[in-house]
């Protein structure tokens, strides 16, 4: 699906710890805006994102509307076993977005 | 010279009202969160646990021109086994109208407690992240910013 970046390494030594950067382009509505004519334009925020790898769960976040526009988040799994990492954003109303990306652990 | 007179009081009228106008509309972004909120986040997430200030590093830009987005690292000292890590880290922010920013939850697999992610900042202050770890302890950490454009609007 378009929107989504991710950087996996492609391949790790076993018990090394890779750096992982997933990126969905949304603009994070706080709920705390006006437009033009005062109209308060309303929340429209992902709350929730996950990464697993084959169904074990590594990282997960709760976002709130601090968090800025296109939320990119950076963080560290120890490789351990070759597979395949799914990431899943999901939105207030339940709307999934997601993608997947393999690793080879030698 | 009368008339011209008229029109001077009337304009300060104007003016006077259009600056009460604008003292009242920014009354409540003046008033609408500090450290208490923060504290009170605080509690609704961990209770009355005592937090020990240590093991707990939040890297922010020391001047942020832009708050509407501001990029922050939290990093904390944990061996990250399976018996011993990082289990969540909350950031909360002492100005922001809402003082929950975000919560990462880590897991033994994540290898290295650091987290990074772009955040919004109402104005100039220390934000602070709270790391509970897989044994319950609570360790805490902040670090203050300079925020020169505030996302006061935005957020």
């Amino acid at each position: 699906m378009t929107g989504i970046r991710l950087s996996v390494p492609e391949t790790a030594a076993r018990g090394e710890v890779v750096e992982i950067k997933a990126l969905l382009r949304h603009p994070m509505e706080s709920g705390f805006r006006r437009g033009s004519r005062g109209e308060v334009i309303p929340r429209d925020i992902i709350t929730r994102f996950e990464c697993d790898l084959d169904g074990t769960l590594v990282f997960a976040s709760d976002f709130h509307p601090a968090i800025a526009a296109n939320p990119l988040i950076t963080f560290h799994m120890r490789a351990t076993e070759s597979g395949v990492l799914t990431f899943r954003w999901t939105d207030q109303n339940g709307e999934v977005w997601s993608d997947t990306a393999s690793i080879a652990v030698t | 010279m009368r008339d011209k007179a008229l029109f001077n009081a009337t304009r300060r009228q104007i003016l006077t009202a259009g600056g009460g106008a604008v003292l009242i509309s920014s009354l409540p972004l003046s008033a609408f969160a500090d450290e208490a909120d923060l504290l009170r986040a605080r509690t609704d997430l961990f209770g009355d646990r005592p937090i020990q200030e240590e093991r707990v590093t939040v890297k922010l830009p020391p001047i942020a021109e832009n708050g509407h987005s501001v990029p922050l690292s939290v990093s904390v000292d944990s061996p990250m086994t399976d018996d011993d890590y990082v289990k969540q880290i909350a950031i909360l922010s002492p100005r922001n109208t809402l003082p929950l920013i975000g919560q990462f939850h880590l897991t033994p697999f994540s290898g290295k407690a650091q987290v990074s992610t772009r955040i919004r900042m109402s104005g100039t202050q220390a934000i602070q992240a709270v790391a509970e770890m897989s044994d319950g302890s609570l360790w805490a950490g902040s670090t203050e910013t300079v925020v020169t454009l505030a996302a006061c609007v935005v957020l």
